[in-house]
């Protein structure tokens, strides 16, 4: 491979990475979605370049996939779903955001260390691409725990998706279907989502989750 | 390796035809006969096996899991357990035909005594699925395979047990036994796993040639003891047994009884004499411990029962405790590389395992002819049966005598050559081995002599004296089908009693798998029907003489009680002490609990915390005396309340993580996730 196709996937890797600490940065639902589709966007630059690179014509398909899918409909749609039902549209963390940043950054350490000595026998380009879509994952799942919002949380979770898809375009070898059923569970995780806002909202006036919970019938 | 393998699925086809024809009166006789016919072939080929010294066989199908396939193999030591499970299972089915048949001609037997409705779950297909799974456990040879067999084998008991789930205890032992068998099959599980290694390679050649790491080898041996042990009934483990062997229907327990436990001691002895390398000295001294607690614990144990077929199955946790020391001795001079006196061990170890599965599966058809011709197990009412029951009287008294080890019956062969082989502790290099053993060697004879009290106990008050209960008055001989399955494992008591030599001879191949020394006599010098182990110090045992000398004794002794005592037979009330109507001698007789009351308070007061509770009315009032014995587990006492006890806690603590929030469970996965992660992250510095 040459030093440019390495560099520009790195890159690519490193700022799906960079958006999702800017996933973590905002505090608008607006923002949050549109930055989350910069991220799907790069996603798929991302599976583009290294399908033209390593000339894997089927990672065209999980770019195409992760394109329309993740970086137009779902973006869309909860853009939509946001402004039908008419949701408070900060952001409440349950965390403050320099604490959460200090945590994310200490995350990214943690995957560095955990991975590079593991793959110590892999490419120089597995190696980063794992650290960083687990970076990916983890940055996620810190979301879905320091947000109150609900939309929020389904923001999170599917950027652990997009974690995944990382991980899977950079060590070569995935099969096809299974990058498919991914994409498609994330749409109907979506959908499932979807239908949970709208029939929270009908029900509590709110998705603030805090407030839902209050309603739990096995609460003692 | 075809005709194992084609009888396991023939039994298993019978299984599945019994299933079919369950609404008809066919499916008994199919079940029982193919498993009896089936049995008899697999035990002859595995004895022609032995006698010819054949080479070990092995074939791996592909089935089961796609890596590993399924591995089977037959060697000496397979052989030895497939011919003593498939013996005793030929009588049992022989016996269960009987058995079911007499239920279905007078509508009670089964277990459930005579008011209630009969049990009526299905034994019929379960009994041919039971000795499959058996016989499997015996010819694996992969792990994978071993324990789908095992598990086949517990689950198909336990269904079994619940055939007579309409009685209240059932329920109790079914689920005490289910843990236990859950319990024992994890150990395994997690035994062989770390056998294996990290890549899972779970043929037993690959164990036998791995060399797994001091710890790991360490807990595989205390989780192949704590597992295999459960099921067989090892102290403190054994609270499942008494529950649930009597539970069954008769020519069931027998089988759990004499044979399940059987296939415990073949794991025990596949796992620490030969998959894995060089013994320690401490894994025998471990099962010595254990052996000889459980061999005093558990007769003790039978003497206060009163319930014939708890106290066979308390009886049976003794005998696999005097197996147990065997192993443990055969263990310890397998390490200290005395190979001679460790064969002498083993096949101490390996006759008792054929001499339990005999008799105790005899007294487990005794107990059940006795049920089936009474509807009762309680000792307390039964009393007198040898007159109604003469047959199975006679029968009884060989198993009675058998399993209280007299001569010239195959119990005391093996207990004989057991402590020949104890005799030799002084042989070994360590102190505490020298001094232990003397000790597990005194407990053993303190437990055989106990069992010598507990079986003249059961036959005395069963079959001897005046009918103690109304059902005893009316009881008659069971049929034919039963009588025939009793005499068979009672013709063989005796026959391995009096010849032992030859039937130790076919062991050799056994031994030579387990403890790299096949004889332990010098073949020069001893004809077939002497018993002398070289390292014996000069002791020797002959069946043949024992018999001549007995039967010489009590001929002589007959002869002087007819010349010089009175000839004729009298009888007459010896104390009438004013009764008047009736038999009073039924209610002055000894009772069960009255004939170990002295036992109970040498040992009873430590062991059981037993009390006994007298209300004694003051005179004047007309209410009856009350007398009431209290007996007190300890392993559940210090052993398995606690555990539940702690378990519950435990559980009540952890239920609050149910009522948190949706953000605080995903923060516990993200937290368990982040930990478990910076532990991977330390670990590979």
């Amino acid at each position: 491979m040459s030093d440019f196709a390495y560099d520009a996937s790195h890159l690519l890797g490193a700022i799906v990475l960079l958006m999702s600490f800017a996933l973590l940065y905002q505090n608008r639902l607006f923002s949050l979605l549109h930055v989350y589709s910069a991220q799907a966007l790069t996603l798929a630059a991302a599976a583009a370049w290294k399908g033209y690179a390593h000339d894997e014509t089927h990672l065209y398909v999980t770019a195409g996939l992760t394109l329309i899918l993740k970086a137009i409909i779902i973006p869309i749609a909860l853009h939509r779903i946001v402004v039908k039902l008419d949701i408070h549209r900060a952001v409440e963390p349950a965390m403050s955001i320099g604490a959460t940043m200090i945590a994310g950054v200490s995350l990214v350490t943690l995957s560095i260390l955990l991975v590079l000595p593991v793959t110590a026998e892999a490419s120089a380009l597995t190696r980063e691409d794992m650290a960083l879509s687990l970076s990916v994952v983890l940055l996620g799942l810190l979301m879905m725990i320091s947000r109150r919002n609900a939309v929020s949380q389904v923001v999170g979770f599917m950027s652990i998706e997009n974690g995944l898809i990382l991980a899977a375009v950079g060590v070569a070898g995935m099969p096809l279907i299974v990058e498919m059923s991914v994409a498609f569970s994330v749409m109907v995780a979506f959908i499932i989502f979807g239908i949970f806002l709208f029939d929270i909202r009908e029900r509590f006036d709110s998705l603030d989750i805090q407030k839902i919970e209050q309603y739990r019938g096995e609460q003692e | 390796m075809f005709a194992p393998l084609t009888i396991i699925a023939l039994m298993l086809a019978a299984a599945a035809l019994a299933v079919a024809f369950s609404r008809r009166p066919a499916a008994d006789a199919v079940a029982y006969g193919a498993v009896g016919v089936l049995s008899v072939l697999l035990a002859l080929w595995a004895l022609v096996r032995l006698a010819s010294g054949a080479a070990d066989i092995s074939v791996v199908l592909p089935i089961g899991l796609p890596w590993l396939g399924a591995h089977f193999a037959v060697d000496g030591l397979s052989a030895f357990f497939l011919l003593v499970v498939n013996l005793a299972t030929a009588a049992a089915a022989l016996f269960g035909w009987g058995y079911v048949r007499a239920h279905a001609a007078h509508g009670h037997a089964g277990d459930a005594p005579a008011e209630r409705p009969p049990a009526e779950g299905p034994v019929a297909p379960l009994f041919p699925a039971f000795v499959a799974g058996m016989n499997l456990v015996l010819i694996a040879a992969d792990a994978f395979v071993f324990l789908v067999g095992w598990e086949f084998m517990s689950l198909a008991s336990w269904l079994l047990v619940l055939s007579t789930h309409r009685e209240p205890a059932t329920q109790r032992a079914a689920r005490v036994y289910l843990i236990m068998a859950s319990f024992g099959t994890l150990a395994l599980l997690l035994a062989f796993g770390l056998l294996a290694g990290s890549d899972g390679a779970y043929a037993f050649e690959s164990i036998r040639n791995s060399q797994p790491g001091a710890v790991a080898m360490t807990l595989a041996v205390l989780l192949t003891i704590m597992g295999a042990g459960s099921k067989a009934g090892v102290v403190p483990l054994h609270v499942w047994l008494p529950l649930a062997h009597p539970a069954a229907p008769s020519h069931v327990s027998a089988l759990m009884s004499g044979v399940m436990t059987k296939v415990a001691i073949y794991a025990i002895v596949r796992v620490l004499f030969d998959l894995l390398p060089e013994p320690q000295w401490w894994w025998g001294g471990l099962l010595l411990a254990l052996g000889a607690l459980t061999a005093v614990l558990g007769v003790l144990y039978a003497l206060m029962q009163d319930d014939m077929k708890t106290l066979l199955a308390y009886s049976t946790v003794e005998n696999i405790g005097a197996i147990i020391i065997a192993l443990g001795l055969a263990l310890v001079f397998k390490a200290s590389h005395t190979p001679v006196i460790a064969a002498l061990a083993m096949a101490a170890a390996l006759l008792h395992v054929l001499n339990h599965s005999l008799f105790k599966s005899l007294m487990f058809f005794v107990a059940g002819g006795v049920l089936s011709a009474t509807g009762v197990r309680d000792l307390g009412r039964l009393g007198g049966l040898i007159h109604v029951m003469p047959l199975t009287a006679f029968l009884a008294l060989v198993g009675s005598a058998a399993i209280a080890a007299l001569p010239p019956l195959n119990g005391f062969v093996g207990e004989w050559l057991l402590f020949q082989a104890i005799l030799n502790a002084p042989a070994l290099p360590q102190w505490v081995l020298k001094i232990g053993i003397a000790v597990v060697g005194a407990l053993l004879a303190l437990s055989t002599a106990l069992a010598a009290a507990c079986f003249v106990r059961f036959y005395g008050m069963a079959f001897l004296g005046r009918p103690r209960g109304p059902e005893a008055v009316k009881a008659h001989d069971v049929n034919r089908p039963m009588l025939l399955g009793m005499a068979i494992p009672a013709a063989l008591s005796v026959a391995i009693g009096v010849l032992p030599t030859p039937v130790i001879r076919l062991f050799e191949p056994a031994l030579l798998a387990t403890v790299e020394a096949g004889a332990f006599d010098d073949r020069n010098y001893q004809p077939w029907f002497w018993l002398a182990p070289t390292s014996a110090i000069g002791n020797s045992y002959s069946g043949l003489i024992m018999v001549a000398a007995i039967a010489g004794l009590s001929a002589l002794l007959a002869w002087v009680i007819h010349r010089y005592a009175s000839r004729g037979v009298r009888r007459g009330i010896p104390w009438g002490c004013g009764f008047t109507g009736g038999d009073p001698m039924a209610r002055s007789q000894y009772t069960p609990s009255s004939f170990s009351q002295p036992l109970r308070r040498v040992f009873g007061s430590v062991a059981f915390s037993a009390r006994d509770e007298v209300d004694m009315p003051q005179p004047g009032e007309t209410r009856a005396a009350n007398f009431r014995v209290h007996l007190d587990d300890p392993a559940w006492r210090l052993l398995f309340t606690p555990i539940v006890k702690l378990t519950e806690r435990w559980a009540n603590a952890v239920n609050r993580l149910q009522f948190l929030t949706i953000r605080r469970h995903l923060s516990l996965m993200f937290f368990a996730l982040v930990a478990l992660l910076a532990v991977v992250a330390l670990l590979q510095r």
